[in-house]
């Protein structure tokens, strides 16, 4: 009696959990599926598979230069957003000062302000800037690649700060003891124990970079379009498979990366 | 290798003086021991000496050198932590060989050295291991092949053998002394381990609220302890307070008339025995002071007895007895004679609280 309620109870976790599952990777599935079907309107079941789709991908220019530009600010904007967050997260998780718990909280909210919002302030912070400094801000790669560096901090900041969290302090006493300057020990010893942090924060600033729509939309000058963006406005006039095509290219992109990250640092043990 | 001179070193937080105003001199090879319970301002006195903590007042110097505003990584001190602090992401040799790679020494002499240094704490072949697949004790012996192999003018050692089981720790410690003594390092260890720090220091310093309490070797501590902190943190003792009366004369708050060493002032005091130097049954009877107790607790601790005998209402007295098998074992409840010479007597006068 006792032994059939746990397996009922096993039975019943594992289904959970697989339903989970299949639900979140569902949308997946069927991206995938669709980018491969033959007729131009999808429609169930397929009347033929084909891989024009993905050729259509090169020829559309939109695409390409998409492509080309999410991906420059993706890189700039992770970059940069790392060079704000490590010595951030250095101050955050070893200082305790007036307004550090603020400042925390601070740096996480544009995870928490509604993209839209966020690009709209942006925008209008950049006309003004514009207008008071006379410098070419507004629909510049620059500007672009500074908010998007706004997504990327939260992320990073989080990672970085809670892999210092675990860190030995005293080890970088002993680097230093042993004759190392602040910032040999920081090179040798301190940015080494965190790299699992770092990297981790990287590869989900550049996804959540590569990603934007909303923000991009508000920032991006005449002419330039991000990926994002790119589909976009396909779909304003097309449905054919060709934006599951792209679609598909993305996540191929993104679980590489994850993988590559994955051999190097485990990501698990991270987030 | 060189002396170590602390002169007037004090630490202040706010209104907080955590060490004070501490003055020692730690001779070329020697081995000194700040011994206390936590809070005592041993571990800052270490940390200011490595370079951590600056000062807020007093000076520091190594030889002839003032290290006193030196950045740690300029002392050329050794240093062992309590968490071994081995670089997680570098193998043993590149662990060992990090200080000497800092000092610019050329690749084929650190070979030779870290290879040297693990020879001397026993790990040769463990050079491409990594931390986590050693064992506590291991790990502790590569921080100090580590700390060792840079040549320090000092070694410190803060706290070296806490995380370590106790069996380990009696060996890891042996080992630590030996090294030491064979290299001639001058050295400082923190400890709150008061056994650790009898087994291995040649002198020791006995700190509480951030002042030193008494300089000394083992017996000077053991001995001749300078005040009642001493006295009972050292070793153990049982205390009888009371006061004296007359030179060598000493009337317990309990009323027993004891006497003790003549040079004792007169007023309110405390007297602390050292529990293996009383006597029980009858040969307490010849002893300066004696008095009949009843037994009320009796420890077996293997080769030594610990047994409480209560004197009167608020006196009582821990004595220690060989366990031998041919003796006669006192029992609870037992009415039993004391005993102890009147140099065992060791009176402190009690300051006005």
């Amino acid at each position: 009696m006792m032994a059939d309620g746990r397996l009922l109870g096993r039975v019943a976790l594992y289904g959970v959990a697989w339903l989970t599952l299949a639900f979140i990777l569902m949308p997946l599935v069927f991206v995938t599926w669709l980018a491969f079907f033959a007729q131009e309107i999808p429609s169930f079941p397929p009347e033929g598979y084909s891989l024009k789709w993905f050729g259509a991908i090169a020829g559309n220019r939109n695409f390409v230069t998409g492509f080309t530009t999410s991906l420059q600010v993706a890189v700039a904007a992770t970059l940069i957003g790392l060079l704000i967050a490590v010595p951030a997260s250095l101050i955050l998780a070893r200082r305790q000062f007036a307004g550090s718990a603020v400042l925390n909280q601070f740096l996480l909210l544009p995870l928490v302000v509604p993209g839209v919002v966020m690009g709209t302030s942006i925008y209008v912070f950049q006309i003004e800037t514009e207008i008071a400094t006379g410098l070419p801000i507004l629909g510049s790669l620059g500007g672009l690649v500074a908010g998007h560096t706004l997504l990327v901090i939260p992320w990073t900041v989080r990672l970085v700060t809670a892999s210092l969290t675990g860190l030995d302090r005293a080890a970088e006493e002993a680097a230093q003891s042993l004759g190392a300057n602040q910032w040999t020990t920081f090179f040798r010893v301190t940015l080494p124990a965190i790299r699992p942090g770092v990297v981790a924060g990287a590869l989900f600033g550049f996804v959540t970079s590569f990603g934007n729509l909303e923000m991009s939309l508000f920032l991006v000058g005449p002419g330039r379009v991000t990926l994002p963006i790119a589909i976009l406005q396909y779909l304003e006039w097309k449905i054919d498979p060709t934006v599951a095509a792209v679609s598909v290219l993305q996540i191929l992109l993104i679980a590489v990366a994850m993988i590559i990250t994955d051999r190097y640092v485990k990501l698990a043990r991270v987030v | 290798m060189a002396s170590l001179t602390l002169d007037a070193l004090t630490k202040r937080y706010g209104d907080n003086v955590v060490v004070k105003s501490v003055s020692l001199d730690v001779r070329d090879g020697e081995f000194l021991v700040l011994l206390g319970p936590s809070g005592c301002g041993k571990t800052t006195t270490l940390r200011m000496i490595a370079g951590f903590v600056p000062p807020s007042g007093g000076s520091m110097r190594i030889g002839d050198k003032d290290i006193t505003t030196l950045p740690p990584w300029k002392r050329n001190a050794g240093l062992v932590f309590q968490s071994y602090a081995l670089f997680p992401h570098m193998t043993v040799n590149e662990n060992v060989g990090f200080g000497l790679d800092m000092r610019k020494v050329d690749r084929a002499e650190i070979t030779g050295r870290v290879a040297e240094a693990l020879r001397l704490v026993r790990l040769e072949g463990y050079g491409e291991r990594y931390p986590r697949q050693l064992s506590g004790g291991q790990q502790q012996r590569v921080a100090l092949a580590r700390a060792l192999v840079i040549r320090p003018d000092v070694l410190l050692l803060d706290e070296p053998l806490s995380n370590l089981d106790a069996k380990l720790r009696l060996e890891v410690r042996l080992e630590i002394r030996a090294l030491q003594q064979q290299l001639g390092l001058t050295t400082v260890m923190v400890t709150h381990d008061q056994e650790e720090a009898l087994t291995m220091a040649d002198r020791l310093v006995v700190m509480s609220d951030g002042a030193v309490r008494q300089v000394g070797t083992q017996s000077d501590l053991y001995e001749r302890p300078a005040d009642l902190f001493v006295a009972d943190f050292v070793g153990r003792s049982t205390m009888i307070s009371g006061a004296v009366t007359a030179p060598g004369a000493f009337r317990s708050d309990g009323g027993l008339s004891l006497s003790c060493q003549p040079s004792a002032a007169a007023g309110p005091a405390t007297i602390a025995l050292r529990p293996e130097r009383l006597t029980l049954g009858a040969a307490a009877q010849g002893l300066a002071n004696h008095a009949t107790g009843k037994v009320t607790f009796v420890s077996y601790l293997g080769a030594l007895l610990d047994v409480h005998v209560r004197l009167n209402d608020t006196d009582h007295v821990v004595v220690q007895i060989p366990n031998r098998s041919d003796g006669h074992v006192p029992a609870v409840g037992d009415t039993i004679e004391v005993g102890w010479p009147a140099s065992a007597c060791l009176v402190f006068p009690r300051e006005a609280a």
